[in-house]
């Protein structure tokens, strides 16, 4: 049965669960195909945020000499590269992701939910393994995390659905205004520095800390650090305020890209 | 009885055409207009469309299409074929009516799909499978036959961007031909590859067809809508116009070539938004009388009478002759010859095409009129416009075998 919905519709969640093959093959060709012909191939996914780090260590750490609660700053960056890198990619990705897959959307018809997920998913993999690096880190800095690392996933948890909501309002809104593929660039590099990947949380002044720390991905950047280093800070009663936001967030998004997924092939 | 495969009621389709452009021809009017141009595009996207950039892609149009059945959908282009295809696969949402499936749908609006360029054939299989709707242990069933189809077996492990453009269109129709829905939608995609991959996918869609299963098929090849359907729907201008037999319905098409049959055809005055199109088109014999019938020993003049409402630094005249099932024999554009590069102010020019005398053979043709802006817009099209025959001269170049006659050099060498 074919007809116009009217109003909001529903979720149909099951609909993206029967499609969940769909889901695995796209996020597969995204990871295999961005690294054929390429010397390093896979390698990037360790490099990239390699890079970022020992710029970061040169010019925070070695230069300005940011302080880094105490820790040895190669490590206390990486262990906040790690969750930035996997949300500003996996945001960016699927903010774009409607727009850069129209060729398939157009021809043929599935939950366009798989695309967006497809993207989140795509940079968890990405995640897992750059993992790898920082254990190794942490082994050379003679790290040992103690039972609380078991609450990592909670935070990967909590970057994804932040990532993910922002990249369902964002590919929704996108697919009027391309422009916001240019401007998310440059709303997350903002973001980054509101958030303390390249510095500590304490060099906020204290009047500011409540309106800080109101940002869900200063949650998970301080989770990851405490969960694997034992620094940073540990979940409180305020962290359900931006927990709660993105939970809204991602339900809200959902619905809206839902609603607008009826006629997207007429504005791509 | 049989059951009723797909039901459609009242479906239509509403969608925006963009607003009229304004005119710029200062600098400082176009500078004007790009500082203002985020502002008329923000009002644009965030009120609603008034009437005017609104057109109807189909209107009201039902049908019902039993079990078992293959449909032909046929209409020029514009017509609103592929937006119908689009609805009943659900990529887009109709505006009003509905339209009730029975059975697993699978679409084919375009073949490789989704296919990535540095995924070998194996990964791409099984992507293409996905997309299309098949399950992993389903494809893994099939996989022998599709690659065996396809006739890749040895490039299975290679990337698909190092095959061939043939290879590619054969993988990609093996998969989507192996995709077993219960109703198949298929948009033109048989218009691809070479004649013999052409004819094996005609033979599959055959079969497809006497499974019992229902396929409804947009095509612009009519031999194959007649070979293969058994019922036809005519579209135009986005409402059914025919559904019949698909040889009647194809033969009411065609001979729509309006009032084709003395030669002539003149339009009336189009919207006034239209930037060029075409007034009237003539053929005329040698003797310069016009005709639609014509010695294999004459000449055929076609003119056409076109008029631009504005400056075209670009444009160009196109003609297409097709033989009689619509498959097209050649093209010719008047940008082929500098005689008659533009640019081309605002007005009414008259132009001829002249087909040589002993060039076609005796048979029927359509005649098509574009009026291009190379090198991707097209201001007016008339496909099929004209019908007219080539009649075999008794005595000399009767027509045996092919659709070209030439007088070619005969020599007896011994």
């Amino acid at each position: 049965m074919i007809q116009r919905t009217r109003g909001w519709g529903k979720l149909a969640l099951h609909d993206v669960w029967e499609y969940r093959e769909l889901l695995w093959f796209l996020t597969s060709r995204d990871i295999k195909g961005r690294y054929r012909q390429m010397a390093l191939g896979p390698l990037w996914i360790i490099i990239r945020p390699l890079i970022h780090m020992v710029i970061f260590s040169v010019i925070f750490g070695a230069l300005a000499k940011l302080p880094s609660d105490g820790l040895p700053y190669p490590v206390f960056t990486y262990t906040a590269l790690l969750p930035w890198t996997y949300f500003a990619g996996a945001a960016s990705q699927s903010v774009g992701s409607l727009v850069s897959q129209m060729h398939v959307i157009s021809k043929v018809y599935f939950p366009r939910l798989v695309v967006p997920l497809s993207a989140v998913l795509s940079g968890l993999l990405d995640l897992f393994v750059s993992f790898i690096v920082l254990f190794g880190m942490m082994a050379y800095y003679g790290f040992v995390p103690d039972l609380v690392v078991l609450t990592l996933p909670l935070y990967i948890l909590m970057g994804t659905a932040t990532a993910l909501g922002v990249g369902l309002w964002g590919a929704t809104l996108a697919v009027r205004f391309r422009d916001l593929q240019f401007a998310i660039t440059y709303g997350i590099q903002v973001w980054m520095y509101a958030t303390p990947v390249a510095y500590t949380a304490k060099l906020i002044p204290e009047r500011w800390q409540v309106l800080y720390q109101l940002n869900p991905m200063y949650w998970v950047i301080e989770g990851f650090r405490w969960a694997l280093l034992g620094k940073g800070h540990a979940p409180d009663l305020l962290m359900l305020v931006p927990m709660g936001f993105v939970v809204l967030l991602v339900i809200s998004g959902a619905f809206v890209f839902r609603r607008t997924e009826r006629t997207i092939v007429d504005l791509l | 009885m049989s059951q009723i495969a797909i039901q459609v009621e009242n479906l239509s389709k509403r969608y925006r055409i963009g607003a009229r452009e304004n005119q710029v021809n200062t600098l400082r009017e176009r500078i004007g207009n790009l500082l203002a141009s985020p502002f008329a595009y923000l009002r644009s996207t965030l009120h609603g469309p008034s009437e005017e950039e609104m057109i109807w892609a189909i209107k009201d149009v039902s049908f019902e299409v039993k079990q078992g059945e293959v449909v032909g959908i046929i209409g020029r282009n514009g017509a609103g074929k592929s937006t119908l295809l689009k609805i009943l696969s659900r990529i887009t949402e109709p505006t009003n009516g509905l339209a009730v499936i029975n059975g697993r749908v699978g679409s084919l609006l375009e073949v490789g799909t989704g296919f990535h360029p540095e995924l070998t054939g194996r990964e791409n299989i099984y992507l293409n499978g996905a997309i299309l709707g098949m399950r992993k242990t389903e494809i893994d069933g099939k996989f022998d036959e599709i690659v065996d189809f396809a006739e890749i077996e040895k490039f299975i492990d290679t990337p698909v961007k190092r095959y061939s453009s043939g290879m590619y269109m054969r993988l990609a129709f093996a998969v989507a031909a192996h995709l077993e829905p219960e109703i198949l939608l298929v948009d033109e995609v048989l218009a691809v590859g070479d004649a013999d991959f052409q004819r094996k996918c005609l033979g599959k869609m055959g079969k497809i067809g006497k499974e019992g299963r229902t396929v409804a098929l947009v095509s612009h090849n009519m031999t194959s809508i007649v070979k293969l359907c058994g019922t036809a729907i005519w579209i135009d201008n986005g409402r059914v116009s025919t559904i019949d037999d698909a040889k009647n319905t194809v033969q009411a098409y065609l001979a729509s070539g309006l009032s084709a049959i003395n030669g002539q055809v003149v339009f009336e005055e189009p919207h006034e938004t239209i930037k060029a199109y075409v007034s009237s088109i003539e053929l005329r014999n040698g003797n310069d009388k016009i005709a639609s019938e014509f010695d294999v020993l004459s000449p055929i003049k076609v003119r056409i009478v076109f008029r631009c409402t504005r400056r075209f630094t670009r444009f160009r005249v196109a003609v297409v002759v097709s033989l009689f099932d619509g498959v097209p024999l050649f093209s010719t554009t008047s940008q082929d010859y500098d005689s008659i590069q533009g640019p081309f102010e605002a007005g009414t020019y008259h132009a001829q095409l002249f087909i040589p005398a002993q060039f076609l053979a005796s048979g029927q043709y359509y005649l098509t009129v574009a009026l291009d802006e190379p090198p991707v817009k097209q201001h007016d099209l008339h496909e099929h416009i004209l019908r007219f025959k080539v009649l075999g001269n008794p005595f000399r170049l009767a027509r045996n075998v092919g659709f070209l006659v030439h007088p070619f050099e005969w020599k007896l060498l011994s």
